[in-house]
């Protein structure tokens, strides 16, 4: 009796090519004698036997399998010339129980997209990489690659790859394996049957890897491409042989795929009560504006400025942040960026009852100088009868301006006494409540578990003196 | 409401994990590095994913990736790495992905410089990646809105399955205001449909490929049309004492927030002058702004810190039947209010 062969695709493949326009919804679009087509098989294969159709995505590159979701029976992405890795790390992240598939040809993973693989490996992503190196591109017609080699003729090496002014074919799985997280790194070919049957398996440890959450798999495959190197099929299995695996040896350059490691990643907390207890809702207050009736200011536009490390920033934050709690509309707006690097920083704090307009306080109505070239810069700013008030520790000239009112207050001086000159801040905070008569120091001190978030109940009690003794030396000396 | 005291980079990235966000994907880079900043500290605290990403390519192409598997997903970058962010953006469009991304825009061209400007409007409102495509464009003038608007951003990404762009530039992104945290979304739409779960049910291919021309020219049609539903349904503006004015004043940002002072500064000086502020840009108020001279309005000056890029819309929007004059700042520098209204009182001779 005549033995009979039953022939059928693997289940990894769609039966009918649906996504692939035309007539041809049978076959491949590859060229005859093409290593992608094969590659494909092993990977459809790989997926049936085991049973990992439902769970993989492949993730489709730009190249001549920029068509691979016409095949597989997957989740299927196609993505934009390089970026597989990058596409395949956050589908992974998303979807951490499937099998992450990025598919690649070598000008995709090796030159455009060169750094996105480097970097999806060296994070250890949950993934495999299935890398055809056919040192050419492909798909538009036969350009050099990075992996063409040394004096092979392209269309745009007409006289060969000159090493001098090309550089040198590169070396993938060497370059990867200087990387500490990859679990598996191999180089294979599919010039013969043997080969084939060596792709297969670490086609089949790649996707298992993934499988098993064990982390990032790199498979390289030396792969024929007929049409762009212009020889035939046979020719082409003969050209592996012969001039790509000495420049590409075939080896297995890692396998760590028995670690006990895998890959963890996190559940989202996505329920409402949980997101506003983590976000910190239970810890914030419902302010009513309160009113001094004998504030001197009603409507703050003030400019902090001195050194970097003077505190000016959180001079800044803390008065805005009073003034929101007694129910104000508040802004504040840093200088940012090298201006901050030069040496002075400011900031600008609107604190007011209307909705503010510009944040940045360009007529200023109160400046806090807490250096010299501070207090050059904007008392020339400030609005007539506008209030200066200046650190007189380390500032020893007077301001010139006779419209304003001035307010000299040894503010780093009462800091040191205090025997923390980080306190400067909260003795400008003080200081400020006194001048203005916007706020009083019992409630500032009442806000400490705000201001200071985390602190030690040390470091809220020195603030709270440092307001207290900046609001009475002002009390004390201008009343 | 309870009230929080942050910058407006914060805003967006409590206002994104508020709307359910899952993933961040970003590169760092001034003024915007606060939003990737907060975000590693805010989401692995809620189990979603924060990665900082090799680059703004690799971050848009994350983001193609989370969108593709159905999550809510954001990215934010200023000037330089919006450039680098265009070709996946197209992609994204042409995928129909629902992405946000955040614009804290800086002074250029080139690595310009790190202070405030609105540069990038041609680039992200007229949709700077390659096709026939464009971006949702959000663009809000304070911290409360940072948190707000990113939240709408992903309602209408989804609604649309668009990226939607929270626009903005460095003084939004780096001053501090008080917020009012919105309540936390907890219905999201059904994605079943078309994302990738790595599951059975949801085999489906995310791609922009139409070889056919006349498939491909459909596609576009489609873009169109949601286009057109966007502009028919979305539009946001907001006024500032424009009942009574006779000159209009048109900035969107922080210069609305300027132009709000130099409102009440060129009152106080008996100049009737209001403010339109377009809260959407695209899409853009076009009949908002077309119907101005039927107002009573006599002139129309808009203030940008651009080249011009946001008066060609407004005079688009005019039709000829007026045209706006401009007012430019460039390279970092914030108009001041006075100056608006100087420049008001000279061309208006009010
Ligand atoms: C950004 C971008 N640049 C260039 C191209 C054009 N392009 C398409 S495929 C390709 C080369 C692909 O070669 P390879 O990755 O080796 O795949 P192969 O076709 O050889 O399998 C290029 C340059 C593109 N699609 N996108
Ligand atoms: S051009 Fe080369 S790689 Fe592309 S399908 Fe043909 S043989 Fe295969
Ligand atoms: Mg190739």
């Amino acid at each position: 009796m005549a033995q009979k062969t039953v022939l059928r695709k693997p289940r990894g493949f769609i039966d009918v090519y649906k996504h692939k326009p035309g007539a041809e919804k049978d076959r491949t679009h590859y060229c005859p004698g093409c290593g992608h087509g094969i590659l494909h098989k092993l990977i459809a294969e790989a997926l049936e036997d085991f049973d990992l159709v439902e769970k993989s995505i492949v993730i489709s590159p730009v190249g001549c399998s920029v068509f691979a979701y016409y095949y597989f029976d997957t989740g299927n992405l196609q993505v934009a010339h390089g970026r597989a890795p990058a596409v395949a790390s956050a589908v992974s992240r998303a979807n951490p129980d499937s099998v992450v598939i990025s598919y690649q040809g070598d000008g995709d993973l090796a030159a455009i997209g060169g750094n996105n693989i480097l970097q999806a490996a060296n994070r250890g992503e949950n993934m495999v990489v299935f890398f055809v190196n056919n040192a050419i591109y492909g798909m538009t017609g036969g350009q050099m690659a990075p992996t063409t080699l040394e004096g092979q003729k392209t269309t745009t090496t007409p006289y060969g790859r000159n090493i001098r002014t090309d550089g040198y074919p590169i070396q993938m799985c060497e370059l990867i394996n200087q990387l500490t997280a990859p679990v598996y790194i191999a180089r294979t070919s599919l010039h013969d049957m043997p080969n084939i049957r060596k792709t297969r398996a670490a086609v089949r440890k790649g996707i298992q890897n993934a499988m098993n959450r064990k982390g990032f798999s790199f498979v390289e495959v030396l792969s024929m491409c007929p049409s762009g190197w212009k020889m035939d099929a046979v020719q082409s299995q003969n050209w592996i042989k012969e001039n790509m695996i000495p420049r590409f040896p075939l080896d297995t350059y890692r396998d760590n795929s028995d670690q006990p490691y895998t890959v963890e990643r996190p559940v989202p907390i996505m329920d409402p009560e949980e997101v506003r207890k983590i976000l910190g809702f239970g810890s914030l207050k419902t302010a009513n504006l309160r009113q001094n009736p004998d504030a001197v200011l009603r409507k703050v536009a003030l400019r902090v400025s001195g050194f970097g490390g003077q505190g000016i920033m959180s001079t800044g934050i803390a008065l805005a942040n009073v003034g929101m709690e007694y129910g104000y509309n508040v802004s504040w707006l840093p200088s940012y960026g090298p201006e901050m690097r030069g040496g002075t920083a400011n900031c600008s704090v609107k604190v007011q009852e209307e909705t503010i307009g510009a944040a940045e306080c360009t007529e200023p109505n109160m400046v806090i100088a807490m250096n010299q070239p501070s207090l050059e810069k904007f008392e020339k700013i400030l609005v007539p009868d506008g209030v200066l008030m200046y650190n007189s520790t380390l500032i020893d000239i007077e301001p010139t301006r006779k419209d304003i009112k001035v307010y000299p207050v040894p503010i780093t001086g009462m800091a040191d006494e205090l025997g923390d000159t980080r306190v400067q801040s909260m003795v400008s905070v003080g200081a400020f409540a006194a001048v203005t008569g916007m706020f009083d120091p019992g409630e500032i001190k009442s806000l400490m578990p705000v201001l200071f978030a985390g602190k030690s109940d040390k470091v809220m009690k020195l603030n709270e003196d440092a307001v207290q003794m900046g609001y009475d030396y002002v009390k004390d000396n201008f009343s | 409401m309870p009230r929080k005291l942050m910058k407006g980079n914060y805003a967006a990235v409590y206002g994104a994990a508020l709307a359910g966000c899952q993933a961040y994907y970003g590169y760092p880079i001034t003024p915007a590095s606060e939003i990737a900043e907060s975000a590693a500290a805010i989401f692995p605290k809620l189990g979603r994913t924060f990665l900082q990403a090799e680059s703004e390519v690799a971050a848009i192409n994350m983001v193609y990736g989370a969108a593709g598997c159905g999550q809510r997903v954001m990215t934010g970058s200023s000037g330089p790495g919006i450039s680098l962010k265009q070709e996946g953006l197209s992609y994204c469009a042409g995928s129909a992905l629902p992405c946000v991304v955040v614009d804290i825009m800086r002074g250029g061209p080139g690595l310009g410089n790190i202070g405030p400007e609105q540069g990038d409007y041609n680039q992200v409102v007229k949709g700077g990646g390659h096709g026939n495509y464009k971006n949702i464009v959000l663009a809000p003038n304070s911290a409360q809105e940072m948190c707000d608007l990113t939240m709408l951003a992903f309602e209408l990404a989804d609604k649309y399955r668009n990226p939607v762009f929270v626009l903005t530039d460095g003084v939004i992104g780096q001053m501090m205001e008080a917020v009012e945290l919105p309540e936390p979304v907890s219905e999201f739409p059904d994605k079943s449909e078309w994302a990738v779960r790595g599951t059975a049910d949801s085999r489906h291919l995310i791609n922009s490929i139409y070889l056919d021309h006349d498939d491909l020219e459909w596609w576009n049609e489609e873009l169109a049309r949601k286009y057109a539903l966007v502009q028919k349904n979305e539009v946001r503006v907001e006024e500032y004492r424009m009942d009574d004015a006779v000159i209009a004043a048109i900035a969107y940002g922080s210069v609305s927030r300027v132009l709000r002072s130099a409102v009440d500064l060129a009152r106080d000086r008996g100049v009737k002058l209001g403010m339109f502020r377009p809260v959407t840009l695209f899409p853009f108020p076009n009949e908002q702004v077309l119907a101005l001279p039927d107002r009573g309005i006599k002139g129309i000056l808009t203030v940008e810190m651009s080249n011009g890029q946001l008066v060609n819309d407004v005079n688009l929007a005019l039709r000829g039947k007026m045209i706006s004059d401009l007012h430019s700042r460039m390279g970092g520098n914030v108009p001041s209010a006075l100056e608006i209204v100087e420049k008001v009182s000279e061309l208006y001779g009010v």
